[in-house]
């Protein structure tokens, strides 16, 4: 880090101050400029710039964790906050030591054109063109919405076990809305482009691309029919979102969870889990995929790690205060959405290995399902395993061949009970971005798959 | 206030400034088997920027924030928003809120008590209810987290074009998950208190319904897939009203995502739903006296008798729509810019308490919690399917607990076939408010 946030020996008192209260403590100072551009109804409406900087300190002490954050990053600021942490965690006393930080370990950012180095005109004519295709693809196109963001993130954490450390990640957004008008009504289309790489990955190809699929899947669904209402066998298509196993078993596999025993999967390492065709894997290290990280926001480097081998549990995600608490390292899965938060377990890419299966034979051997092309976010109740997740764009299978549009709808299932009907696995692999939100806080995470089918799954449509 | 005033005085030229700053102090404290988990303590600190030019085919608005109010951020993000200006494309109807005449409603929403109450009472009370929650039923095996929270935020908005409001609020909260067992499976309930100090929380309350919710859920199966009345309790029903509040939305309307648009004047919904947006009700955790433009928040009503009468508007929406704003512009903290949003909602209560409206649905599935809303209802198209736990109904009464099932309609056929609206109407945190809501014929997946 060139201009490094806070200098090493301000750090090293101000860990020291907070370390001499606790077990643990650890200082997390980041830098955040952001910017976006939307566009709507033809019109550029707005750009908007935005800045976070501050700390976020944490003491440990025993099983209690004092968290306290500033947005004052002198000395002085830094030292009441580590106060703040140490005194909130519980426990006086203990003489202010300054704890000694070796090198620190700076992380080249992948990032080639950063955000600062495209002009806003640049910006601005991509919103334009997303809009031009998009109009183009159909008269009964009557809304596009195109936004743009990026953001540039400088962190640099430091904590008691010596672990110092700073990245520059850089992520690129890119979004396209559309809503066509039919004679039953309005639908809605939407592709999301989005990279942990500069702008050197937002190429007109991209921007047109987004813009088509948009606008074609808003078009498709003008014929939609309600979906159907109860048990189907469902494809997914390669890349229509690893969503599934997100919920599925992800968030289940979260080392917070195990150790609450708040998971269906708690104690199930080596059990069988999920059909033989299941290789389960987060994946911290997938350069340019929207859940990459070189370290996570505790200073650990981001890992590849198997959750579920052949079907077989293998282990679970750690952060640092649970792999403490088990005596093992963390697999590199502390994340937190900003200074102000409090980092926990969270998934990075997560995906299903790709199979060996052709991804038209799986339709074709499917005489009546539903073919997901798209889906969209989900939700999961990690102590039921139950979870559900929607579907944007479907369409009917009948006789091994994709037919009619499906109007949206969410699928609902249990963790292990659909984990273990996945019956089909292709090798199309691609991946999808999307959000994570959990407790309160948002990160970008990675899912994908391959083409592969569930032999039974409910729809929650509306069509007997 | 003064801050805002100061950076007004920046305005150049035919520039016209708004500012809107704003402050908060937070605690969080988690208790966990008997201590504190983690506890939060922060004051932050804002500011958001917008900038407007006029011009010869309309005015264009540039943007900027920045986390804290130092100087040298401020005067940054005022540089951004001036240059943002000049990528915006004219827009005849943009423009910034100007003063109405319409008095705030005057109502004190920040309790001083929330920053007066010691901390150790705080983490005592998430202490207390988790307690309560693992001694309260022995089917109970885990209490996965039991929260307090609070904040208390201050804002001020104040514009070059004459517009100042000052904002103050407080809130806590209680909640807690309970994870109760009957030894072959789990189930899970959410309790939660809300209240605008620490005082009048209902803990009782809150362990309560953890407790039940978890409990009687326990030995759920899948119901057959079929057609039927869905009772919604009041928190669901707050839910599904506050998806439908996007679709009252007068930005939605004039841009063409809204299934309402056009229709004004008819009847959208049965007669015995009756929707208003009234952020002047202190008792609506959403209550503000001032919009997100500076302008007084008022009392609308949207849909009277199942017949629709208003949309609700911000300044730009309303221009677009040929019509005034009717003080509805919402916005999402210092980094969003307003638009037009409901607040408040609440539907008007009907006369029949919970247990009436069970019995005279006789059969049906009653739904006490939502998964996937985010996933499977489309504001738009107005698509509407998401998962759910619940108990059957039998017999007017509340019978065999269900899980992984879904319950499907549209927006617009369930405002049609809304049969019930209980008497019972709750107070809950977010954007609208819930009673016990019974919609006919809904499709219901199971086995």
């Amino acid at each position: 880090m060139a201009n490094p946030l806070v200098e090493t020996d301000v750090i090293e008192r101000v860990l020291g101050a907070a370390r001499a209260f606790g077990d643990f403590a650890e200082v997390f100072v980041e830098d955040r400029v952001t910017s976006s551009a939307t566009l709507d109804q033809g019109r550029i409406e707005e750009l908007s710039n935005g800045r976070d900087r501050g700390a976020g300190i944490r003491v440990v002490v025993g099983e209690t964790t004092g968290f306290a954050h500033t947005a004052d990053l002198s000395e002085t600021g830094l030292m009441a906050a580590a106060t703040a942490a140490a005194t909130i965690a519980q426990r006086g006393g203990g003489g202010v030591r300054r704890v000694a930080l070796g090198t620190r370990v700076d992380h080249a950012r992948l990032a080639e054109v950063l955000p600062s180095d495209v002009d806003k005109a640049t910006k601005v004519a991509w919103l334009r063109a997303a809009n031009d295709v998009a109009r183009s693809e159909g008269a009964q196109i009557t809304q596009v919405q195109v936004g743009l963001g990026d953001s540039s993130r400088r962190f640099l954490v430091a904590n008691s076990e010596g672990v110092f450390a700073s990245d520059h990640q850089v992520r690129t957004r890119f979004m396209v809305s559309c809503v066509a008008q039919g004679d039953t009504g309005m639908q809605t289309g939407y592709k999301p482009f989005a990279t942990t790489r500069g702008y050197e990955a937002l190429t007109d190809d991209v921007v047109a691309g987004a813009a088509r699929h948009a606008a074609r899947q808003a078009l498709t669904k003008l014929q939609a029919r309600p979906a159907p209402s109860g048990d189907l066998p469902v494809v997914l298509a390669g890349g229509s979102g690893g969503i599934l196993f997100h919920e599925a078993c992800g968030h289940g596999l979260e080392a917070d969870a195990i150790l609450k025993r708040a998971s269906v999967y708690a104690g199930r390492v080596g059990e069988q889990v999920a059909s033989p065709l299941v290789t389960l894997v987060d994946d911290g290290t997938v350069e340019g995929e929207w859940g990459y990280l070189a370290i996570d926001d505790e200073g650990y480097a981001g890992t590849r790690n198997v959750l579920i081998e052949n079907g077989v549990l293998t282990d679970y995600m750690w952060d640092l205060l649970r792999a403490r608490r088990e005596g093992r390292a963390s697999s590199g899965n502390g994340r937190r959405q900003s200074y102000q938060h409090l980092p926990m377990v969270r998934m990075t890419n997560t995906y299903l290995m790709p199979g060996t299966d052709d991804a038209d034979e799986i339709v074709a051997q499917t005489p009546y399902g539903v073919y997901v092309a798209q889906l969209g976010g989900g939700q999961v109740n990690t102590a039921t395993g139950d979870f559900v997740f929607g579907m944007t764009e479907a369409y009917l299978i009948e006789n091994g061949v994709i037919t009619a549009p499906l109007r949206d709808c969410n699928l609902i299932g249990n963790g292990p009970e659909t984990l273990a009907r996945v019956d089909a696995v292709a090798a199309d692999f691609s991946m999808t971005p999307g959000t994570c939100g959990k407790n309160g806080q948002s990160v970008p995470v990675g899912t994908g798959q391959a083409t592969m089918r569930l032999s039974s799954v409910t729809i929650g449509g509306t069509a007997a | 206030m003064e801050q805002a005033r100061r950076l007004l005085e920046s305005a150049r030229g035919d520039e016209q400034i708004e500012v809107y700053l704003s402050r908060g102090v937070d605690t969080d404290v988690e208790v966990y088997e008997g201590s504190v988990e983690k506890l939060t303590t922060a004051a932050s600190a804002g500011v958001g920027i917008r900038i407007l030019v006029e011009g010869a085919g309309g005015a264009r608005v540039g943007s900027a924030w920045a986390g804290s109010l130092d100087e040298e951020a401020v005067a940054d993000a005022l540089d951004q928003a001036r240059d943002n200006v000049r990528f915006a494309t004219e827009d005849e109807y943009l423009a910034f809120a100007r003063p109405d005449g319409v008095a705030p409603a005057g109502m004190s929403l920040r309790d001083e008590s929330v920053l007066a109450t010691p901390l150790d009472d705080k983490i005592a009370l998430a202490v207390e209810l988790e307690r309560r929650v693992r001694a309260g039923d022995p089917r109970v095996r885990q209490v996965e987290s039991a929260a307090y929270s609070d904040y208390v935020i201050e804002g001020a908005l104040a514009s070059t074009v004459g517009v100042e409001a000052n904002y103050a609020r407080s809130g806590a909260y209680l909640s807690v998950e309970a994870i109760a067992s009957d030894g072959t499976s789990d189930q899970t309930g959410y309790g939660l208190s809300a209240a605008r100090r620490p005082q009048d929380l209902d803990l009782g309350a809150a362990a309560t319904d953890a407790i039940i919710r978890s409990t009687r859920m326990l030995g759920a199966t899948r119901p057959s897939t079929r057609r039927t009345v869905v009772v919604f309790d009041p928190r669901t029903a707050a839910t599904v009203l506050a998806i439908l509040g996007g679709a009252l939305s007068g930005e939605a309307v004039v841009r063409g995502r809204s299934f309402f648009a056009g229709r004004l004047g008819e009847v959208v919904a049965a007669s015995a739903v009756t929707v208003v947006d009234d952020p002047t009700d202190a008792r609506h955790f959403a209550a503000s006296n001032f919009d997100g433009e500076g302008l007084a928040c008022r009392r609308n009503v949207l849909i009277e008798g199942g017949e629709l009468r208003a949309f609700v508007y911000d300044t730009v929406s309303a221009r677009r729509a040929g019509t005034t704003s009717t003080g509805s512009a919402v916005r999402a903290g210092i980094a969003g810019s307003p638009s037009a949003g409901p607040r408040a909602l609440v539907m008007s209560p009907g006369i029949d308490n919970q247990e009436e409206i069970l019995a005279a649905v006789g059969e049906g599935l009653y739904v006490d919690s939502l998964t996937g809303v985010h996933s499977g209802v489309n504001p738009i198209s107005g698509d509407f399917s998401v998962g759910v736990t619940g108990l059957m109904i039998r017999d007017g009464q509340l019978g065999e607990p269900v899980r992984e099932v879904t319950v499907a309609s549209t927006l617009q056929r369930m405002l049609l076939d809304v049969v019930h609206v209980g008497a019972d109407t709750t107070w809950l945190p977010g954007v609208a408010a819930g009673q016990t809501l019974a919609i006919a014929d809904l499709a219901v997946s199971g086995s």
